[in-house]
C-alpha cells in the first residue's frame, strides 16, 4: 500500500482549524503509551504537562514571559521565511540585541530616568537589527548564503556575551563572577500585574507586535509584495519590486524584533546580563513561525503552545519524576505530529494498493 | 508586592499557629535539587544526584527527594518557584548562575529553606555553600611535579571564573614547592561538557609538550586521551580510574552528600539555619580518589599533603605568594582573605597564560 | 609533533565530513534536512550501546548508522509523503533526536569502551609525517574518504547521480521525464541519514570512546554550514572540514603558547573564518548559482 497526497482545490477551512488539534491528539496518545511504557498513570501525567501549569496564577505568568520572546522573534522570522529569506540566527540577533540595550544599565550607570527603557528598547531592536543586517549585506552584496551567515553569527554573538560579562562588563561589586549589575528599576519592564506573577508587559509588546506584522501582511502593499516576492520571484520582478530591498526589509525586522525580545528578556524577567540569556529562544521560534503557519496571528497561539511544553516539561519532572529526557521526545513528537497534520490542509491522503514488486520506498 | 507578601505573611502565620517554631522539628523532609545539566552528565551535575541518592539512601522513609534537571541559568527562577510550591521544605540549588532567582525565590516563601552552591549571597532562609576543590588542586600539583619529567603540566579549564582561576593558582602552588620552575599551560574551552573539545585540548597539551594533564572540565575524555598517549593525568568530579586504569593518579571528587545529609538532619531537628560556608577535604564535602600509578614516594608525599591540609597545618593560600607579574601577594605567611579567594581574578607566578580581564 | 597535530585535526573533521557529505547527496536532491545534529547524536548513541552489548566496535558502527538511517527514514515520510516544511521539521527532528538519544543512552552512561582498533596499512603507515595521517587510521577515516570520492564520482559521473541533480534543480521537470522524484530523495534521505549516523558512531568509537548526553554538542550544524561553504562539491567538502578542523584545534595552540588573546575571540575563529571564505566563495556567482540546487527546501508532491 502506498500513501499518496491530492492537491485540494482550496484549502481547506475546517482543516486548519483541525490539524493542529488532531496532531495534538495524536501526540497526547503517544504521550500517553510512552508515559504508560515509563510506569507512570498516563492520564495524570498528560494532566502535569498540559493543565497544571495552566491552574495557578503565578504559572500562566510564567507561561507568558516564555512565550513573549518566542512570539516576537517568531513573528518577525515569518516575514522573512514568506519572502524567501532563511534568516535561522535569530538567538544571536536576540543576545546582540540584549548586549545593546543593556549599554544603559551597564555601562552609563549615571543616565538615569524614565527615558532610560525606552532608550534600551530602541537600542536593542537597533542592535538586533545590525547583526542581522550582516548576513542581508553579505546575500544582496556577495549573494552569500544568509542561512549559514546567520548560523556563525550566533556562535559568535554568544562568545561575544560570554566575553563582555566575564571581561569588561562584570559587576564590579560581584566577587569576579560572571554576570553584570543587576539593573535598577528604572531599568526594567514593568510587571503587568505583580500582585500575581512575575509578568511583564514584554507580552503585550509581543502581542501588539504581532498583530502590526500581521496588519502589514495582510492589509498593505509591503504585505502583499513580500508573499510575491517569496512565492514567485519573477512575478514580482516583473511588478516592479526590488528583492534586494526585500533581502535587507525582511533581515532588519525580524533582528530588530529578535533585539526587542532580547532586552525584554535580560530588562524582565532576568534583570541582568549572565554568559547565557537564552535557553535556544531564537532557535525554538523558528518551529514557533512555522507552527503559526507564518502568520503572525497563528504565531501567538503557536509561542503560547511551545511555553506550554516547556513549563509541562519542569513540571512533569517535579510532579512526577519524569526526566528531562522525555519531556523533550514529547516536544519533539508533538510538533512532528502537528507538522504532519499541517498536510491535511492543503492535501486529501489517499491510500493505493501498489502492484507487486512496483513497492516503492515511499512505503516506508 | 504588598498584597502577595501579605497573603504569604498570612499563611505564615497560620503555619506558626499550627508549629509553634517557624523551623520546628520535622517527622519527614522534603529535599528538592535543580540541577544546570542533565542529572547524568557524568560530571557536576551527576556529582549533586549521587549526593541526593545518597540522601535518600542515608534517611530513609524520612527523607524524600526530587529533582529538576537541564534548567538554564537564564531562566531558572520559574522552575525554582515551581519547586517552593510544590511542598518542598528545602531547595537546593547547585549552580552560580541561580543565586539572584533562587534569592528572589526565598523571598517570597519564607517558609522554604534554600541551600545555593557557589554563590555568595544569603538570606534568612538561604544558605550558601561551596567547596574549596583548590585544596584537592594543591596536592595534585604536589604529584604532578613530582612524577613530570618535562616539568611542565596542561590545564584545561572550562570558563574564568574565580573558582577555575583558585584552582590552577592552586595546582601550580603545589607544583613550585616541589619544583619552583614548574610551569603550566592552560587551554580555555569556554564550556563545562564537551568531550570532543576536551579531547582535542588534551591532544593539543599533549602536542606542546606536556606530560601531565589536568582538567576543570566534566568529561572523562582528557583522561582517555591521555591513556591513548601513555601520559598521566588527574580526573575531576568522580573517580575517572576506569577511563585510564593506568593513567590517572587521583581526582578530586565532589562528594556534596557529607554536606546534605548534615542540612537534612539540622531540619528533622529542627535546627536549620542561614549560613554560609566555604567546606574542605576536612568536612568531607571533597574527596581524594586512591593515589594510583605513582611511586610509593609520590604517593607517601601526596598522602602527607592531604594530611596537612586537613589538619589545618598547610594553607594553601598562605604567603610568600608572588602574582604572575612579579608583584608581591602575600608576604611570609600571610593567608589570603576569603572575601578576595572567592573573587580571585589573576594568577601567581609560574602559569604560562594570561586571564582574560 | 607535525604529524601529531595533522592527525588531531583529522579527527576533528572526519565527523563533520561524514556529515556534511551526506548532507551534501540530500540536499543535491532538494531536500534540506536541518535534522543532522539530530541524527548524529542517534549514531553517536547506537554506535556506543552497539559497542557495549556485543563488545564489537564494527557492530556499533553499523547499529549507529541504522539509527541514523531509521531518523531519517521519519524525516523522509513527514517531508516527501507528507510534503511537510523541511525547515520546521529538520528541526523538531534535532529536538526529538536530542531527547531519544538521552533517553536511550540512560543506562550507558559513564561506561568505558575500547577504542575502534586502527587499520596499519602495511609499508605506508611508516612513512614520515604523512604515513599514519593517511594509512594509519581507523576504518571511519578511511571510510570517509572513500565516500568523498565515492559521491563524487556518483553525482557527476553516473546516469543516477545526473537524475539527483536534475531532481535538485527541477523536480517537476525531472518528473515530467519519468524520473521517480520521491523514490530518489528518499534514498538521498536516508543516505543523509547513514552519513550522519556514522558521523555519530565515529564521535562515541573514535574520537571520545563514551557516551555523554548532547555529545555532538553542535556539529551538526557545522556540517550543514559546510555543505554550503562548499558550494555542494564533495572535494571542497573535504577541503572545508579539514579548513575547520586546521582553524579549531589551531586556536587551542594559540592557547596553549599563551599568547594572551581572549579565549573567547579564538573559539568564535572557526566560525568568522566561515563566513570570510563563503563570502569569497560567494563572489563568483556563475560557480555557486550552477552548484547551488534550485528546488532547494521546496517540497515537491507528484500530481498524478
Amino acid at each position: 500500500m502506498r500513501l499518496e497526497l491530492i492537491k485540494r482545490g482550496n484549502p481547506s477551512q475546517v482543516l486548519r482549524f483541525l490539524s493542529p488539534l488532531i496532531g495534538l491528539a495524536l501526540a497526547i496518545l503517544t504521550g500517553a503509551i510512552m508515559f504508560a511504557v515509563l510506569g507512570k498513570n498516563p492520564f495524570q501525567a498528560l494532566y502535569v504537562y498540559f493543565v497544571e501549569p495552566l491552574t495557578e496564577l503565578w504559572s500562566v505568568h510564567e507561561l507568558l514571559i516564555k512565550a513573549a520572546p518566542l512570539i516576537l522573534m517568531g513573528a518577525g522570522l515569518s516575514v522573512c521565511y514568506l519572502s524567501n529569506n532563511w534568516n535561522i540566527g535569530a538567538e544571536g540577533q536576540f543576545i546582540m540585541g540584549a548586549l545593546a540595550g543593556s549599554i544603559f544599565p551597564v555601562l552609563f550607570t549615571d543616565v538615569q530616568g524614565f527615558f532610560v527603557l525606552p532608550l534600551m528598547l530602541g537600542f536593542a531592536i537597533i542592535g538586533g537589527a545590525l547583526w542581522a543586517l550582516i548576513p542581508a549585506l553579505l546575500k544582496a552584496r556577495f549573494n552569500t548564503n544568509e542561512i549559514l551567515v546567520s548560523l556563525m553569527l550566533v556562535y559568535v554573538a554568544e562568545l561575544i556575551l560570554d566575553y563582555l560579562v566575564r571581561g569588561p562588563w562584570r559587576n564590579p561589586q560581584g566577587m569576579n563572577f560572571p554576570e553584570s549589575v543587576r539593573f535598577p528599576s528604572f531599568a526594567r519592564i514593568p510587571e503587568l500585574m505583580p500582585v500575581d506573577g512575575r509578568a511583564n508587559w514584554g507580552i503585550v509588546i509581543a502581542i501588539l507586535v504581532a498583530i502590526g506584522i500581521w496588519v502589514m501582511l495582510s492589509r498593505t502593499l509591503k504585505g502583499f509584495e513580500i508573499k510575491v516576492l517569496g512565492s514567485s520571484p519573477r512575478a514580482g520582478k516583473f511588478a516592479g519590486f526590488d528583492a534586494k530591498k526585500m533581502v535587507f526589509f525582511a533581515f532588519l525586522l525580524a533582528g530588530g524584533c529578535a533585539g526587542l525580545a532580547g532586552i525584554i528578556e535580560v530588562a524582565g524577567a532576568s534583570a541582568q546580563l549572565r554568559p547565557t540569556i537564552s535557553p535556544g529562544y531564537g532557535f525554538a521560534a523558528i518551529i514557533v513561525a512555522f507552527l503559526g503557519r507564518l502568520n503572525p496571528l497563528g504565531v501567538i497561539v503557536a509561542g503560547l503552545v511551545l511555553a506550554l511544553t516547556y513549563l509541562g516539561g519542569e513540571a512533569a519532572q517535579i510532579t512526577l519524576g519524569l526526566s528531562d529526557k522525555v519531556a523533550r521526545v514529547f516536544q519533539g513528537a508533538l510538533l512532528l505530529y502537528i507538522l504532519a497534520c499541517d498536510t491535511l490542509i492543503h492535501y486529501r491522503i489517499r491510500f493505493v494498493r501498489t502492484p507487486k514488486a512496483v513497492g516503492s520506498a515511499a512505503d516506508a | 508586592m504588598k498584597p502577595l507578601l501579605t497573603t504569604l505573611a498570612a499563611a505564615t502565620a497560620l503555619s506558626m499557629t499550627m508549629v509553634p517554631a517557624a523551623f520546628a522539628q520535622q517527622e519527614h523532609v522534603d529535599a528538592c535539587f535543580v540541577y544546570v545539566g542533565p542529572a547524568n552528565d557524568g560530571g557536576w551535575s551527576q556529582a549533586h544526584d549521587v549526593a541526593r541518592q545518597k540522601v535518600e539512601e542515608h534517611f530513609g522513609d524520612a527523607v524524600s527527594t526530587r529533582f529538576v534537571e537541564s534548567i538554564p541559568e537564564a531562566s531558572s527562577e520559574g522552575a525554582i518557584e515551581r519547586m517552593a510550591r510544590s511542598g518542598c521544605d528545602v531547595v537546593f540549588t547547585t549552580s552560580f548562575g541561580f543565586m539572584d532567582p533562587t534569592l528572589a525565590v526565598a523571598e517570597r516563601f519564607p517558609d522554604v529553606k534554600f541551600e545555593h552552591a557557589t554563590g555568595y549571597k544569603t538570606a534568612p532562609n538561604m544558605s550558601a555553600y561551596n567547596a574549596r576543590f583548590h585544596e584537592g588542586r594543591y596536592i595534585q600539583g604536589v604529584i604532578a611535579a613530582s612524577v613530570s619529567e618535562t616539568g611542565t603540566a596542561g590545564y584545561i579549564a572550562s570558563v574564568p571564573i574565580p573558582e577555575v582561576v583558585l584552582g590552577i593558582n592552586a595546582f601550580i602552588l603545589g607544583a613550585q614547592s616541589v619544583n619552583p620552575d614548574f610551569s603550566l599551560k592552560v587551554v580555555w574551552v569556554n564550556d563545562w561538557h564537551n568531550p570532543g573539545l576536551e579531547a582535542d585540548a588534551a591532544k593539543v597539551l599533549l602536542d606542546q609538550g606536556v606530560d601531565i594533564l589536568t582538567q576543570h572540565t566534566d568529561s572523562t575524555a582528557p583522561v582517555q586521551e591521555a591513556a591513548a598517549r601513555g601520559v598521566k593525568a588527574f580526573g575531576q568530579a568522580f573517580d575517572m580510574i576506569e577511563a585510564g586504569p593506568e593513567t590517572q593518579l587521583t581526582a578530586i571528587m565532589d562528594t556534596w552528600d557529607a554536606y546534605y545529609i548534615d542540612r537534612v538532619q539540622t531540619i528533622l531537628d529542627g535546627t536549620w539555619e542561614e549560613q554560609n560556608v566555604w567546606l574542605g577535604l576536612e568536612d568531607g564535602i571533597l574527596s581524594m580518589a586512591p593515589y594510583t600509578n605513582m611511586p610509593d614516594d609520590v604517593k607517601a608525599l601526596a598522602e602527607e599533603t592531604e594530611a596537612a591540609i586537613r589538619s589545618g597545618d598547610l594553607v594553601v593560600y598562605e604567603g610568600p605568594i608572588t602574582r604572575q607579574d612579579g608583584s608581591v601577594w602575600l608576604e611570609d605567611g600571610q593567608i589570603a582573605e576569603i572575601g578576595e579567594l572567592l573573587g580571585l581574578n589573576f594568577y601567581v607566578e609560574g602559569v604560562d597564560d594570561q586571564l582574560p580581564q | 609533533m607535525l604529524e601529531s597535530i595533522l592527525l588531531t585535526i583529522a579527527t576533528a573533521a572526519t565527523p563533520l565530513l561524514l556529515a556534511a557529505l551526506g548532507e551534501l547527496v540530500v540536499e543535491r536532491s532538494g531536500v534540506l534536512n536541518l535534522g543532522v545534529e539530530g541524527m548524529m547524536i542517534m549514531g553517536a548513541v547506537g554506535g556506543f550501546a552497539g559497542m557495549i552489548l556485543t563488545g564489537n566496535p564494527f557492530i556499533g558502527v553499523l547499529v549507529g548508522v541504522a539509527l541514523g538511517v531509521a531518523l531519517s527514514l521519519l524525516f523522509g515520510f513527514l517531508v516527501l509523503t507528507l510534503a511537510t516544511n523541511q525547515y520546521a521539521t529538520g528541526l523538531a527532528l534535532t529536538i526529538f533526536g536530542l531527547g531519544l538519544s538521552g533517553l536511550l543512552g540512560e543506562s550507558f552512561i559513564g561506561r568505558s569502551s575500547v577504542r575502534m582498533p586502527v587499520l596499519n596499512i602495511p609499508g605506508l603507515s611508516d612513512l614520515p609525517v604523512i604515513g599514519r595521517l593517511l594509512f594509519g587510521q581507523d576504518i571511519i577515516f578511511y571510510l570517509s574518504i572513500l565516500i568523498v570520492i565515492g559521491v563524487t564520482w556518483f553525482l557527476f559521473s553516473t546516469r543516477q547521480g545526473l537524475k539527483l541533480r536534475a531532481i535538485g534543480d527541477n523536480p517537476q521537470s525531472a518528473h515530467a521525464l519519468g524520473i521517480k522524484v520521491l523514490r530518489y530523495r528518499y534514498l538521498a534521505v536516508m543516505f543523509g541519514g547513514a552519513c550522519a549516523g556514522l558521523a555519530g558512531a565515529h564521535l562515541s568509537l573514535v574520537y571520545t570512546p563514551q557516551w555523554t548526553e548532547n555529545m555532538t554538542a553542535g556539529r551538526g550544524w557545522i556540517a550543514l554550514a559546510l555543505v554550503v561553504f562548499a558550494s555542494w562539491r564533495p572535494f571542497r567538502v573535504l577541503a572545508g572540514a579539514y579548513f575547520f578542523g586546521a582553524v579549531s584545534i589551531g586556536q587551542l595552540h594559540a592557547q596553549a603558547l599563551g599568547l594572551g588573546i581572549p579565549s573567547q575571540l579564538l573559539s568564535a575563529l572557526p566560525y568568522l573564518a566561515t563566513i570570510l571564505v563563503l563570502v569569497i566563495i560567494s563572489q563568483n556567482r556563475r560557480l555557486t548559482l550552477i552548484n547551488t540546487p534550485a528546488s532547494l527546501g521546496k517540497s515537491f508532491v507528484p500530481d498524478r
